[in-house]
Formats: C-alpha cells, sequence, structure tokens
C-alpha cells in the first residue's frame, strides 16, 4: 500500500535503495551493540547474517512456513549462534577475536557451500518477495527506539563500561563475560532479522552473499559513523549503501574512489562521523560563542 | 571485630614471589594503612583482594565468607569497592555516568524490563541517578557531571574514582595511593574527604599510600610490606619508630 503510493512519486530505483539502507541499518546497529559499544572486534557479523537468511528461506521454501514466524526463527537462530559462539571466544581480546570471528564467518561460508538443504553453491532462490518497503522501515523504527532506551539502561552502561576498562567494569560489579555474550546475542539476533529480510527481498541468495568482504562492509558503516553511536551507525550504513551507486559516475573506478573516500574520512574524523559527538557539547560550544 | 582476614596469602607469578605468606586482620570501622617501597607487593594485594588474582596459597575471609576465588564481579557485589592507583575511570563516559556505572552491582533490574523501560527498571534508574547527584556534590564534581570523565583534571579525577566506588555501597572500601600527584591543599581536602566518607557510609577503609604526612595522620593502624613479606604492623607510633621499617622504607634522619 505504502509502496503503491511512494512508487508514484518515487522511482523504484530509489526505493529499492531505501529497502537496502534500511536492512543495512539493522546490521550496523547490531555490529555497533557488540564493536561500536562493548567494544569486542567482530569481523564475522556477515555469518550471522547468512544464518538467519538460510534458516528463513528454508523455513518458507522448504516447510512452507508464513514470512512473520520464518523471520522471527531466522533471527533466533542467529542469535543461538551467537550465544554458543559468544561463550568461549569472548574470553579472547582485541586481534586474537578478531580472528577467530573471521573464522567463524568463513565457516559458515564454507559450510553452506556444501549444504544440500540450501543448495550449495548455486543457492537457494524462489523465496516469495514478501519484505517490503514498509515491514523493512517498521522494523527499523522499533529497533532504533529499543536500541537507544537499552544504551541509556544499565545494560548499556555497563556494555558502555566494558569498552572504556574492562578491569574497572568488573571492580563495580559488572559480569563482563556475561555482559558481552549478551550483547554478542542481540546483535548476531539483529543480524539474522536482516539477514531474512534479505532473502525475501532479493528472492535469492547464495553464500558469496556473506563473503567476508560482506563484515567487513558492516563494519565499515560501523566505523565511519563513530563506535558506539546509533546515530553514527544510521548515517554509516547511509553512506555506505548509496556511495557505490553514486560513485556509478566513475564506472571502473569505483571501487578506488570508494576506498579513497573512507581514507579521507578517517584522517579528518578518526572518532568517526558520529563517535564521542554529543548534543550536550554542541550546545555548550554555542554557548561560548555568544559569551 | 574483623570484617577483612588474610591468612598465609602467598602470590607468585613465575618465578616471582610478589607476596610471601602475609596475614593481616583489618577491624571493621578503621582506616587500615599499607605502605611499603615500590614494588613492595602493595597493589598485588589488592588485586588479590578484589579478586582480579586467586591467590597461589592462603585464604581470603570478607565478613564471615570465605572469599579466595570469588570472581572480581562477586567480590564488588559482596560490597569492597575500590579505586584504582593509574586512574581507571570511563573515559568516554559523562562523570555522572562513570557513577551511575559504579550502581550495576546493587541494581538487579533484568534486560527485557531495561529493554523496554519498564517500571522496575525505570524506578531503579531514578534511585540511581538521584544517589549518583548526591555522590557527585559530596566530592564536588556536580557542576561537571556531564562533562567525559576524561576530560576532568587529575584530581578530580581521582576523586570521581571515588564516587563512583562509593555507588556500589561498600562496606569496605580500598584506597590505592588516593594522593598520588596531588599537592598540600588537595591532600588535606582528600584526607578530610576521606574521614567524612568513612562516618557517613560507616566505612571500613584500606589504604595504599606514599605520602607519609597523609598515612600517619589518617590511619589507625598501619602494615609495612617489603619484597612481598610483613615486617611490622601497629600503630602509626609503632611504625615510626620500628627499626626496620626505618631501614628499609622511611630512611635515617641525617
Amino acid at each position: 500500500m505504502v509502496e503503491g503510493f511512494l512508487s508514484q512519486f518515487v522511482d523504484a530505483y530509489y526505493l529499492r535503495i531505501m529497502v537496502i539502507i534500511g536492512i543495512n541499518i539493522i546490521l550496523a546497529l547490531g555490529l555497533n551493540l557488540i564493536t561500536g559499544v562493548t567494544g569486542q572486534l567482530s569481523m564475522g557479523h556477515a555469518g550471522f547474517m547468512s544464518i538467519g537468511a538460510y534458516t528463513a528461506a528454508i523455513l518458507t521454501l522448504q516447510f512452507g512456513l508464513p514470512f512473520g514466524p520464518a523471520l522471527v526463527a531466522g533471527a533466533c537462530m542467529a542469535g543461538l549462534f551467537g550465544f554458543f559462539i559468544g561463550i568461549p571466544t569472548l574470553r579472547l581480546e582485541g586481534d586474537y577475536l578478531a580472528m577467530v570471528t573471521i573464522g567463524f564467518g568463513e565457516i559458515i561460508r564454507v559450510f553452506f557451500l556444501n549444504f544440500e538443504l540450501g543448495g550449495k553453491a548455486t543457492g537457494l532462490y524462489g523465496m516469495t518477495k514478501s519484505t517490503t518497503f514498509t515491514t523493512v522501515w517498521i522494523l527499523v523504527i522499533i529497533i532504533i527506539f529499543l536500541n537507544a532506551k537499552l544504551l541509556k539502561s544499565r545494560y548499556g552502561r555497563a556494555m558502555y563500561a566494558i569498552r572504556e576498562d574492562e578491569i574497572a567494569a568488573e571492580a563495580t560489579g559488572i559480569n563482563t563475560t556475561l555482559m558481552k555474550v549478551l550483547a554478542f546475542t542481540v546483535g548476531a539476533f539483529l543480524a539474522g532479522l536482516a539477514g531474512g529480510l534479505y532473502a525475501h527481498y532479493m528472492g535469492y541468495i547464495a553464500p558469496k552473499d556473506f563473503a567476508f568482504m560482506k563484515s567487513i562492509e558492516i563494519l565499515n558503516m560501523v566505523v565511519l559513523g563513530g563506535m558506539g553511536s546509533i546515530p553514527g551507525s544510521i548515517l554509516g550504513a547511509f553512506i555506505l549503501t548509496i556511495a557505490p551507486e553514486m560513485l556509478r559516475i566513475v564506472d571502473e573506478y569505483r571501487l578506488l574512489f570508494y576506498g579513497a573516500l573512507l581514507v579521507i574520512l578517517m584522517i579528518f574524523r578518526p572518532n568517526g562521523l558520529l563517535g564521542n559527538v554529543r548534543i550536550y557539547d554542541i550546545k555548550k560550544r554555542f554557548k561560548k560563542k555568544e559569551v | 571485630m574483623s570484617i577483612l582476614k588474610l591468612e598465609g596469602i602467598t602470590q607468585e607469578f613465575g618465578g616471582l614471589r610478589a607476596l610471601d605468606t602475609v596475614s593481616m586482620e583489618v577491624e571493621q570501622g578503621k582506616i587500615f594503612g599499607i605502605i611499603g617501597p615500590n614494588g613492595a607487593g602493595k597493589t598485588t594485594l589488592f588485586n588479590i583482594i578484589t579478586g582480579i588474582y586467586i591467590p597461589t596459597e592462603g585464604n581470603l575471609f570478607f565478613k564471615d565468607g570465605d572469599i579466595t576465588s570469588t570472581p572480581a564481579y562477586n567480590v564488588a557485589r559482596l560490597g569492597i569497592g575500590r579505586t584504582f592507583q593509574n586512574i581507571r575511570l570511563f573515559g568516554k563516559l559523562s562523570v555522572i555516568d562513570n557513577v551511575k556505572v559504579g550502581s550495576h552491582g546493587v541494581t538487579s533490574s533484568g534486560f527485557i524490563s531495561n529493554l523496554f523501560a519498564l517500571p522496575k527498571a525505570k524506578k531503579e534508574e531514578e534511585i540511581i541517578t538521584a544517589k549518583a547527584l548526591d555522590l557527585l556534590e559530596l566530592v564536588g564534581l556536580a557542576d561537571v557531571k556531564l562533562e567525559f570523565a576524561d576530560s576532568l583534571a587529575y584530581g578530580d579525577q581521582r576523586r570521581l574514582e571515588i564516587a563512583r566506588a562509593l555507588a556500589l555501597e561498600p562496606t569496605l572500601l580500598l584506597l590505592d595511593e588516593p594522593a598520588a600527584g596531588m599537592n598540600s591543599a588537595e591532600k588535606l581536602d582528600l584526607m578530610e574527604l576521606i574521614n567524612l566518607i568513612k562516618e557517613e557510609y560507616k566505612l571500613t577503609i584500606l589504604l595504599v599510600e606514599h605520602d607519609m604526612d597523609l598515612v600517619m595522620n589518617i590511619c589507625d593502624l598501619i602494615a609495612v610490606l617489603d619484597y612481598g613479606k610483613k615486617i611490622a604492623e601497629g600503630t602509626p607510633q609503632e611504625v615510626k619508630s620500628d627499626e626496620r621499617v626505618i631501614m628499609s622504607y622511611l630512611g635515617v634522619q641525617v
């Protein structure tokens, strides 16, 4: 309905980009919770996305489940993986955690490459395109809202505290392992949700859609937008989704420009566009100028 | 009544014996000082008490429970708060959020409750916000409550650490060199603050400090560590005149 209304004014091409932006926002917010807020460098986010995508697609295709329940099941499955992978790996820190999460992402990809029920390298196709502009953006708004609530609560503060200083966090009574597993579970859940939406928007998925570069792309959104910032992740997802589209004019130099854009932004805004930016500081700066 | 009891605590790091069969008892409601030269094992002792290290040998009792191998976050929840020698604040959190994180161990609202901001979580949030404001008032940081913690001046950061530790509602407070890097005026303020919080919150305080003026003025009892061994214990007067302490730490007046 909304699509019909919008399509009178907006080109189908833009509508399509808006949907992809929405899906990427969900991915970025999930990873932001793990890497941006809790400070655990995870480089296998596309792995969780693929678990959600394949679970949801298999459920609708093979088992005839309606889209809604399949979507939730996909997200829960990814969350479950986040939980069980979180427990052993979160004893690791920094570079080591990054290595293990890269490994995880690749294992999942290779698994689907050989998974009979998932169509091996061909992937799955023929899913009904149940994901609409409306579903995606309603979900995005709900997720942003809940995410903001969470980050303002004792859980959010505890996660930020772990990023800032793990030993001091323990000394205030925070069970840091539990909190990290929680961040991983919720982040993976969101990635699974995005995966299910993606599968039922494209109508086709294959293991290559969830390769290492996809994980890096999501990480770029979080870092570019600003670690730990919800508006930052949204902005990062927005910019990095439309950048390749805008850069179509430079044709084969597209990736070159994309890379240069990232380098330049990181030189001038090392904390990301909105990292550690608060309305309070901006207001204060204006007040000082008045005086 | 002793609130904290150490029995034969030994800590080895590889071949290095950082603490060697240290025993001591800390009386409730007292200020207990630990002094000693650099590398004597003072901070290691703090890390053992707060559960960061599990001692190689020996036992540790808090109130009536054995906390020898209790993980750090549970030690905190039992009521042992601490500050750090090399300040460990949450730099990119606001001053007030630092104190609110300090309340984590004494709050209990669940994940779902917080995700949807249900009444229980809201109520708790109001309580800890009010408490955090009180604590900031107490340490004189209420004006800068919204600044990032790492933008504060050095002495203010030390006071913020104390406020954060108090938010945990501890019964035993461990202060690791609270006066380090402070000038004399700030030290006087600090002494006042320590005495004030001790009375107001009915605390027992365990203090590591190099500043002899402060230690001798404020402590009821002092233990002296040297090369991981306890070489003396007693009132400030007794310790001051102990020959071994003078030899190894205080030095001889020429």
